[in-house]
């Protein structure tokens, strides 16, 4: 872990102007930000650890915890929000059992809200693992975590 | 790879060899790759176009190119076919092969794939003929469909880096700056300042090394219009930085940009190796002595470093929180160094000022707002997408005009500018010319160019409920008023909509706004209350409907609808019955179904799946 | 020299300084949360706002920030002022309502708690003025604590909110802290103190034997000032 996160400061000159993208860098790495990689950002930077945590924590794009093998994020722009984007992430929330923002405890699912994808024309927006899908709704949020595998999406009978 | 250009008249001749070399008679594909387009899919489309063209032995012989976003989202995928610019929208996937033996091999058109105006029921074949497009004045957003962004090439036949030769070659800092303060130019990511004085305050500056920055953390949620530019004309944006910078004296740059725009960042990355590759960036720029390097940084996810002072702290590598701004940045800014920010589309009309001139671009727009805005028009519409409009052009034109109105019969209700810090604008206002000044004037604002349309299914009170949710999650938390007042306004709202409001709540909310206001920190904090403001300004008697009668007019507060069935309408198709997550929608298959309101979670399921409109939410 | 008025009252300033600074050299009271002469001016609690004219344009601005000049007409009473004055410490009120100094500054200034806002339980005392964070960090220079999260969910913390590794127990922080709200225990002996959820234990003067200073915060002492560990082993009023 250390070497890779070295290298990744290495990348950066080890400037500490780019702390932001070099934890972008480590997380994408890790697919978290693990405590001890915190502690050689922060060693290597020479930046107190208490400034990388308040990073880290302040920004929405870092995660301290693991993210599930699925990630779903769902666009709470604007546009989405008129078109009922709220609704879509109670349905999600309901069937995946968690809030959004965490993981299930089987660490199979992560589920966020974002702010806005500028995808406003296919509102609501919901991305899953990388794919976007468009003008969502209740009922195809279902489908596709029933598709992921997801045990408790409801409605047997639909497709 | 490109040798250095190390003099204008270099690449005067390099912008003549590249258009020599084009014809322009020859056919030429174009395909929309933005990342509107390439969430419907298109990249499969691409690739089949590729494919089909290598069948045909066609590869170089017709021209294939894809573009960055041509702002007509709602029709994506789209194809332009050059000379004719023939004008496919919703493109199939598999329609490549067809396209190109039909349309491009023989001239025939594709009836299915023509856009046809939802409201007269007329068929457009060419591009500029579509009422989208014609109303238009496609300035700083028009070269988008012109250009591959991966192209340097593409940008240079058009002309490109021809007003930075000018500007280097020709003019004296000094004049560049005044060149910029004559036509007026203002800040197009939402505060409205002049450009030039603000240049003109950084050169005059003491300190060294002066920074300019290019704000490109587009926040405003329904905004995407800079993403836009510099994911579809990432040269653009360039060329007027480093014009920017020759002229304020910079010798660093940095561009910021949101991490959720990946495609954007790899753009602009490309074009930074093209424009080095080329000596238009780093030292001795076209032999003209002056030196000037970029970098970029991604944002982390906070809407708050759009605020400059949030901005500079990121970029230090900080937490995002503002500092008060009783000494400029144009003084004191990154690193305590003086420092000239505009934001993407700002520095995007750069090279078009210099290339046309002052006057030129003063002719464009009203008395106080020159030139054109990107708008991204969103929400309740029928044509989604990026509208570029002379400043001054009505609402009601942006929005019935070029927006094709409201989709399914629905009613106007209000739109939203200015993102989180603007405001609700009511019917009444449809005919306001939209510039920096009218929109402050009732009570919104321009913000970076989000309008976002409601129809007389959006509740206000949701609306003002949402931003200030939105608020409350991006307050930085430095200071008490933004970051534990915006939190009680949301809950008082929340209360509101929830049938829990007091009398008294709409003026407590005001007076707290006018505390916000006065007291917080940053333009952030002291524009947050705007949404609350404006919906109690124009739609208080929808506030009075959730408090006093308990009544949600627009039926979207879910503590105060019920559901239920329509029995006239209701065929017994029993789809509701089946979407329903919790059963409380039953019935005989061909007969009128009943919703249990004991059961019912008022999810939406029901009403979402109806295809009889014989839901009814009260 | 530079001219200004000041509710009313003409007055002379030095060039730097700032509002708040000479209101006080001149006896005008403006009242503060998150100011203290050792440490830079954050602007975080938001009481200091005075209204100001310059020119044509009034604003309400913040006092511990906004550096004098000259022609300045300030009003540190004006009607604007006392409404931000009052909604942040009703907003204060219902955020530490167990706090002395709050209701106490609250009943001075006649501001009564605002009845829609529900009192939170679970910040305590905190009202995040930073005071503790940029002690830690700008005077003593160990930044063990920092801020976590943003907005609402902001707080007060060590890192990962486990035991610091840096901190050496000065308590320097608890002594700034406005309201109370850091705790830090020593046990009846004097042997060892507990902050941040970690226990110190204490040096004895070699001279009085009585406890004096955390081991740790010697030890810093000697590392950053270049002092033998031998010229600290004696307490203040030993020396």
């Amino acid at each position: 872990m250390e070497d890779k996160v070295k290298n990744i400061i290495k990348k950066y000159g080890s400037d500490k102007s780019f702390i932001v993208p070099i934890l972008q860098d480590v997380q994408k790495e890790f697919n978290y930000l693990p405590k001890d990689a915190l502690f050689s950002v922060s060693a290597h930077l020479s930046v107190p650890i208490s400034r990388v945590y308040e990073v880290v924590t302040f920004y929405k794009a870092f995660s301290l915890k693991p993210k599930g093998r699925n990630q779903l994020s769902l666009c709470m722009g604007t546009a989405c929000h008129v078109r009922g984007a709220e609704l879509i992430a109670s349905n999600v929330s309901d069937i995946l059992g968690i809030k959004e923002g965490d993981t299930t405890a089987d660490l199979e699912y992560s589920f966020e809200t974002v702010g806005c994808l500028g995808a406003c024309a296919l509102g609501p927006v919901l991305v899953v693992n990388g794919e976007y899908h468009g003008h969502m709704n209740i009922a195809k949020s279902t489908k596709i975590l029933k598709k992921l595998g997801k045990k408790g999406a409801t409605n047997d009978e639909q497709d | 790879m490109m040798s250095k250009i190390k003099s204008f008249d270099e690449l005067k001749s390099v912008q003549e060899r590249l258009k020599a070399g084009r014809d322009p008679k020859k056919p030429c594909i174009t395909i929309c790759v933005g990342t509107g387009c390439l969430a419907y899919g298109t990249r499969k489309l691409v690739d089949n176009f590729r494919e089909e063209l290598a069948k045909r032995d066609l590869t170089g012989k017709i021209d294939f190119r894809t573009s960055g976003c041509h702002g007509f989202c709602e029709r994506g995928p789209m194809v332009v076919i050059s000379p004719e610019k023939i004008f496919y929208q919703r493109v199939g996937l598999d329609d490549a092969g067809e396209i190109i033996d039909k349309t491009v091999l023989t001239g025939e058109i594709i009836d299915r794939l023509l856009y046809v105006d939802p409201q007269t029921g007329e068929k457009y074949v060419h591009e500029d003929d579509v009422p989208f497009y014609k109303k238009q004045t496609r300035l700083v957003f028009g070269q988008n469909s012109k250009v591959d962004p991966e192209s340097m090439d593409d940008y240079l036949a058009i002309g490109g880096y021809g007003a930075l030769g000018k500007a280097l070659t020709g003019m004296k800092p000094e004049e560049i700056i005044q060149e910029v303060i004559k036509a007026n130019l203002r800040g197009r990511g939402g505060g409205g300042f002049p450009a030039g004085w603000k240049w003109d305050e950084t050169r005059k500056a003491k300190g060294e090394p002066k920074y300019i920055i290019c704000n490109a953390d587009e926040g405003d949620p329904g905004a995407y219009m800079d993403r836009s530019l510099l994911e579809g004309n990432p040269h653009l944006v360039l060329e007027g930085m480093i014009i920017g910078a020759y002229a304020i004296g910079s010798s660093q740059g940095y561009i910021y940009v949101r991490n959720e725009y990946p495609l954007a960042v790899k753009n602009i990355n490309i074009a930074i190796r093209q424009a080095r590759e080329a000596g238009l960036l780093g030292k001795n720029i076209m032999g003209s002595g002056f030196s000037f390097d970029l970098k970029i940084n991604r944002g982390g996810g906070a809407f708050v470093c759009g605020e400059s002072s949030a901005l500079f702290a990121s970029l230090e590598g900080r937490a995002g929180e503002p500092r008060a701004k009783y000494i400029h940045a144009t003084d004191k800014g990154l690193y305590d160094k003086p420092t000239n920010l505009n934001n993407v589309e700002t520095w995007a009309n750069i090279p078009f000022i210099i290339n046309r001139g002052a006057d030129w671009f003063a002719g464009i727009g009203t008395e106080g707002s020159k030139g054109t805005k990107i708008f991204s028009l969103v929400g309740k519409i029928n044509n989604t997408g990026l509208v570029e409009v002379p400043m001054g052009t009505t609402i009601r034109t942006i929005v019935f005009e070029i927006g094709g109105g409201i989709p399914g019969g629905k009613k106007f209700k209000a739109i939203q500018t200015g993102g989180p810090s603007g405001g609700c604008i009511p019917e009444a206002h449809l005919d306001l010319p939209v510039d920096f000044d009218e929109l402050t004037k009732i009570g919104s604002m321009m913000g970076s160019g989000g309008m976002i349309v409601m129809d007389e299914n959006n509740c206000m009170v949701d609306v003002a409920k949402y931003f200030t949710n939105f608020l409350v999650s991006e307050s930085c938390g430095k200071c008490v008023p933004c970051r534990e007042g915006i939190r009680r306004m949301r809950d008082i709202l929340a209360d509101i909509a929830d049938g829990k409001g007091r009398e008294g709540d709409v003026e407590l909310l005001q007076s707290m706004a006018q505390g916000i206001q006065d007291g917080a920190l940053c333009a952030l904090g002291n524009s947050a209350p705007n949404p609350v403001m404006s919906t109690i300004r124009y739609f208080r008697d929808e506030y009075e409907a959730h408090i006093k009668e308990k009544r949600c007019p627009a039926g979207v507060c879910r503590a105060l609808i019920t559901y239920s069935v329509d029995p006239e309408k209701c065929t017994g198709c029993t789809l509701c019955a089946k979407v329903c997550p919790t059963k409380a929608a039953t019935g005989v298959k061909k007969e009128a179904h009943t919703i249990d309101p004991a059961k019912c979670t008022k999810c939406g399921a029901c009403r979402e799946s109806c295809k009889f409109d014989a839901i009814i939410v009260r | 020299m530079i001219n200004l008025t000041i509710d009313n009252k003409k007055i002379e300033a030095e060039a730097g300084q700032t509002i708040l600074e000479v209101a006080r050299e001149n006896g005008v009271v403006i009242p503060t949360l998150c100011s203290h002469e050792s440490i830079e001016p954050s602007g975080s609690c938001r009481l200091c706002v005075v209204e100001i004219k310059h020119g044509k344009r009034t604003r309400v601005v913040t006092s511990c920030l906004y550096p004098v000049a000259e022609g300045l007409i300030v009003d540190t009473k004006s009607e604007r002022v006392m409404n931000v004055r009052r909604l942040v410490l009703q907003l204060l009120l219902a955020r530490c309502p167990e706090s002395e100094q709050l209701k106490e500054m609250a009943s001075e200034m006649g501001v009564l708690a605002e009845p829609r806002f529900t009192p939170d339980k679970d910040n305590v005392k905190c009202i995040l003025c930073r005071m503790c964070v940029r002690t830690c960090e700008k005077v003593v220079g160990v930044s063990a604590i920092g801020f976590s999260y943003r907005g609402t969910d902001k707080k007060v913390c060590t890192p990962f909110e486990e035991e610091s590794v840096t901190c050496i127990g000065c308590g320097a922080c608890a002594y700034i802290c406005p309201t109370g709200h850091i705790e830090m225990e020593t046990t009846q002996s004097g042997d060892s103190r507990t902050i941040w959820g970690r226990t110190f234990k204490m040096a004895t003067c070699t001279v009085c034997g009585r406890y004096f200073a955390p081991e740790d915060q010697l030890k810093y002492i000697s590392k950053t000032a270049d002092v033998p560990m031998e010229n600290l082993a004696v307490c203040v009023s030993c020396r």
